[in-house]
């Protein structure tokens, strides 16, 4: 009896000595780097997100590529050595999904337009129709880039004719000639006028909701990191995430 | 000892051709993706036959521009050899610098300049109501930027390197100013200036940076072949390749026209 008592305490600490560090190691076993590619429009946030999940995996590198989400689907479809893609478009999501290489993408947040104009608001823009007046310079996004998509689809859903005097190549383009007064009015994401601060003025107006821009993001196929490329996605999508994601102005998906 | 130039080290064959292959092969690439199938239709579209046009013609309006006001600053540059050290050098790397600037850092100095709210934008719009960003005008503006120190170096290699005893010979024999820098100096360095009047005419055919930073992007006036290419790009990438494939062939027909001249006159 004694002797199978012994055995069992030795078994126990056997048992138990692996099992020591183990709840350690299993709190974080993620370790090597992964690369990221996000729509400009998730630069703040997402470094935000970056710096709350590197507490959590401090093993974990993360490198962000921000930029147009059009221009980054295209870089993925040519072969960039990537772990994760977050668009600021299902269309763009569709590109890499199209091409094998991710599939099963989450729409994680929604983005809506606003308007955004100068801060000392020089044409005393109120609501999206002013636009119409020849003798504003406003800026646009362009029709190929999903900002410029959105702006499409609310113009026809208002039916209002606006000409504007450029189409840039991003969003973040629009903002900066808004910026530098160099219009009285660009379209941009709700977002960046929140991220713009001081620097511009954000106007809602409510045919924006005619737009409602959701983003999809997805850990790709041929990930070398999908273990902690799939921790970062589920990251952005548990409820701090998105508790972080709507601070920065986004909206449920 | 003697060198004689067309005999050079084997060793150097092996970097030479990496660096050649560097240089060449992603416009072979290029060239071997490009939709020969669709291209005739993809080249006739309006929208590029739009942005070519407006490419070649405010390419041409800014190498004009720059032969008028480009010319002489290359005079006063040539001249510059009697001046003291330190303005000559100041103004030699003011002229330079567009070259190495990136382009878009010459949009945004543009615009913080002739913008609505710039230096001289604001009081032109203001006395005026001219504003100059989103405009054509812009357009020819940003590619004399860019372009112009092209033809500012040429001509003034080629001034530097002419013979200026043929204009003293003139002088003395009665000729006038104007009759010397007519019948002398102007043949003399006639090649310079067509040289770098065509190496200017490509680069602004090719500005991107500096155009869609000070003018923006909108078809028919300021949208460029450059940006309609980076736009088709975002949408339709054969699109994007056949304006590149025009691109790439309008500046190698330019080039090779030039022969070796336009290297000459950068370096002397």
């Amino acid at each position: 009896m004694r002797r199978v008592l012994a055995v069992a305490a030795v078994l126990a600490l056997a048992g138990c000595a692996p099992a020591e560090p183990a709840p350690a190691a299993s709190e974080d076993t993620l370790s090597g780097s992964i690369t990221v590619f996000a729509a400009a429009s998730l630069t703040e946030s997402f470094e935000q997100l970056k710096s709350e999940f590197v507490k959590a995996h401090p093993d974990v590198a993360i490198t962000f590529n921000f930029g147009g989400s059009s221009a980054l689907a295209e870089q993925i479809v040519q072969g960039a050595p990537v772990d994760v893609f977050a668009a600021a478009s299902p269309a763009t999501m569709a590109t890499v999904v199209d091409a094998s290489l991710a599939s099963d993408p989450t729409h994680f947040v929604s983005n809506i337009l606003e308007l955004a104009v100068p801060t000392d608001n020089p044409a005393g823009v109120k609501a999206l129709a002013d636009l119409e007046n020849a003798d504003l310079k406003v800026a646009f996004c362009a029709a190929e880039v999903p900002c410029g998509a959105a702006t499409v689809t609310v113009l026809d859903a208002t039916g209002l004719t606006i000409t504007p005097d450029t189409y840039e190549q991003d969003v973040k383009a629009v903002l900066t000639k808004v910026e530098l007064g160099e219009v009285d009015a660009g379209l941009v994401y709700k977002t960046d006028v929140l991220a713009a601060g001081d620097a511009v003025l954000g106007i809602e107006f409510s045919e924006a909701s005619e737009a409602v821009n959701l983003y999809p993001i997805a850990t790709l196929a041929d990930s070398q990191n999908a273990e902690a490329a799939d921790a970062f996605v589920a990251w952005v999508l548990s409820p701090e995430g998105q508790e972080l994601l709507q601070t920065w102005g986004f909206g449920a998906p | 000892m003697r060198r004689r130039s067309s005999s050079i080290a084997p060793a150097l064959w092996i970097p030479a051709g990496i660096a050649l292959g560097l240089l060449v092969l992603p416009l072979l690439g290029l060239i071997i993706r490009a939709p020969w199938a669709q291209l005739p239709e993809l080249l006739s579209r309006p929208t590029v036959l739009q942005a070519l046009g407006l490419s070649v013609g405010t390419a041409g309006l800014t190498t004009v521009l720059s032969l008028l006001l480009g010319v002489p600053l290359a005079f006063v540059l040539a001249s510059s050899v009697d001046w003291p050290a330190v303005p000559r050098r100041l103004v030699r790397a003011l002229v330079t610098v567009p070259l190495v600037l990136p382009p878009v850092v010459g949009g945004v100095a543009l615009l913080l300049l002739l913008g609505r709210r710039g230096l001289i934008g604001q009081p032109l719009d203001d006395w005026f109501g001219i504003t100059i960003p989103f405009t054509t005008a812009a357009v020819v503006i940003a590619q004399t930027f860019v372009a112009m120190p092209f033809l500012v170096l040429s001509v003034e290699g080629a001034l530097r390197a002419s013979d200026r005893r043929f204009e003293i010979a003139a002088g003395t024999l009665g000729a006038s100013r104007f009759t010397i820098f007519r019948r002398v100096t102007l043949p003399l360095i006639a090649p310079g200036i067509g040289a770098g009047a065509l190496l200017c005419f490509t680069r602004a055919l090719g500005e991107f940076g500096a155009t869609i930073t000070f003018a923006g992007s909108f078809p028919g006036v300021t949208q460029t072949l450059p940006i309609a290419t980076y736009l088709e790009l975002q949408r339709d990438p054969d699109a994007a390749i056949a304006l590149s494939l025009v691109l790439i062939v309008v500046s190698i027909v330019v080039l090779v026209s030039l022969r070796d001249r336009w290297t000459a006159g950068l370096s002397s």
